[in-house]
């Protein structure tokens, strides 16, 4: 299909720029290991309190630390006039939102597996009693956020002040994600992932809405 | 013009405007009287029910407001005509008024009945988060671009957040029934004829109330578009009227080009 061979090379194209680039090791790591540490300073040093929150502090570092990698996609497209290059060319509105979606979704993963390991250590999040729960959880999590992000990752470009607006907008959208992602972890690090079920639901109906929507509306935010 | 916009324009037509707020003051009043004289202090709650009477209104006018902004969004979107982007824009200014006041009217209500100013209950939550989205919509209307994209942007945000709004309640629900500390949730009590009745005039009173400043805010709007088409017909050499209602031209510069095509004079 046109529109999944498009969204490929679209997404390769944005991944090769974040290889190349090494944003995501330089700025969104380093990001997220210092808002870890910042949590753990502030509630911690007792390991109890630390332990139960993990879950929760975990999705919190992802969240904030995602809207640098949206930011950061969409900042590619502003210089040398690379967007207006890229609405000139055939491509479908609608895979250049997919692509743009897979291309940080794909980031976020490796960002989140490395979070996770140093979550279980900084906190003793417990990894291994229900890894296909928690893998679940954080894959399909991670493509509702970047749904959202990619929908609302041009309006984070350049000029400034545009720039606050973003994650204004992507938090409170990205509640569910949250709620259910925190959920679904909880679980999972108690040992208990045959209960994740529907939490997993819910993170598959938000993706399917908001990719399905994200769609059919991106091209209005991008047109000039 | 369509039987909407015709339904529209007579609703905010000077008299229109006029004739709400008669009408408007007059549910208010009669609101106020049913519900602090005429209906009866409540079993359990004593006369704290009567918070009941402006709480829920309240709460109907804000998801109402958000409604109308979702659905103003989606036919922007399709005709591009302003009036719904005026339309969106007046409904997300009242929305964002009636559910910051249904938060504090259900606080006030909450700390003599439950003992405390919040608590996480899934409706509470839900509309809390509701607030964000549609404070994030009004700050999306303010970014410094030209209006027709600012439009396009906050019609966008109209749109997904609305969507977003049952997922969001409903994971909220399922978040809250898991850590079940029972407390007792806020549903309608056993309802009197007359505090239904009374609920009911207050659920008209404020329907008016909204579309009544829904008819001030339109005007201020259509007046701020033929300010700005007054302002820019000289320097395009268009007269005003053809810029009006979606006929503003599409910028031709990103922002951050502009300095240099207004340099050009």
């Amino acid at each position: 299909m046109i529109l999944v061979r498009q969204a490929a090379a679209m997404a390769g194209k944005d991944l090769r720029i974040q290889m190349r680039s090494r944003y995501g090791l330089g700025a969104v790591l380093p990001f997220a290991g210092t808002l870890l540490i910042a949590f753990g300073l502030s509630l911690g040093p007792g390991r109890s309190l630390l332990q139960q929150t993990a879950p929760g502090l975990l999705w919190l570092a992802v969240l904030f630390a995602s809207v640098l990698s949206f930011r950061q996609a969409y900042q590619v497209e502003s210089e040398d006039g690379a967007l207006e290059a890229l609405l000139l060319s055939p491509f479908d509105r609608g895979s250049i939102f997919l692509g743009k979606a897979v291309a940080v979704a794909v980031e976020l993963w490796l960002l989140e597996a490395i979070v996770l390991l140093l979550v279980s250590a900084l906190f003793g999040l417990s990894l291994w009693k229900a890894p296909a729960a928690l893998a679940a959880a954080f894959l399909l999590g991670t493509i509702g956020l970047s749904a959202i992000g990619s929908l609302f990752g041009s309006l984070a470009d350049s000029p400034r002040a545009r720039e606050a607006i973003f994650p204004l907008l992507v938090l409170p959208l990205a509640t569910p994600v949250l709620v259910a992602g925190v959920k679904a972890t909880e679980l999972a690090a108690a040992g208990r992932g045959a209960e994740v079920g529907s939490w997993l639901a819910l993170l598959v109906a938000f993706d399917v809405v908001f990719l399905s929507l994200g769609m059919v509306v991106f091209g209005q935010l991008i047109e000039d | 013009m369509s039987v909407a916009e015709r339904a529209m324009s007579k609703l905010t037509a000077r008299r229109g405007e006029r004739t709400l707020a008669v009408l408007a003051g007059a549910g208010v009043v009669a609101s106020a009287v049913l519900s602090l004289f005429v209906s009866p202090p409540d079993a359990e709650q004593g006369s704290l029910i009567r918070l009941m009477y402006v709480h829920v209104p309240s709460a109907w006018v804000a998801y109402l407001s958000f409604g109308v902004v979702f659905v103003a969004s989606l036919a922007y979107l399709k005709t591009r005509r302003t009036r719904w982007d005026r339309l969106a824009a007046a409904s997300a200014e009242v929305g964002v008024l009636f559910t910051a006041l249904t938060i504090v009217l259900g606080s006030i209500w909450a700390k003599p009945v439950w003992g405390t100013w919040w608590t996480w209950d899934p409706r509470l939550t839900t509309t809390a988060v509701m607030l964000l989205i549609y404070v994030g919509y009004l700050a999306v209307r303010r970014i410094p671009d030209s209006p027709a994209r600012r439009a396009r942007w906050a019609a966008v945000v109209g749109i997904v957040g609305f969507a977003d709004v049952p997922i969001v309640h409903l994971s909220v629900r399922w978040w809250r029934s898991l850590h079940q500390a029972p407390a007792r949730l806020i549903g309608l009590p056993d309802i009197a004829p007359v505090m239904g009745a009374a609920l009911g005039i207050g659920f008209l009173a404020f329907t008016l109330v909204y579309l009544y400043l829904m008819a001030l805010r339109l005007r201020v709007g259509r007046l701020e578009e033929r300010l700005v088409a007054e302002a820019l017909s000289p320097r395009i050499g268009q007269p005003a009227e053809s810029l009006l209602d979606g006929g503003m031209p599409a910028p031709t510069a990103r922002p951050k080009d502009a300095e240099e095509v207004s340099t050009g004079g």
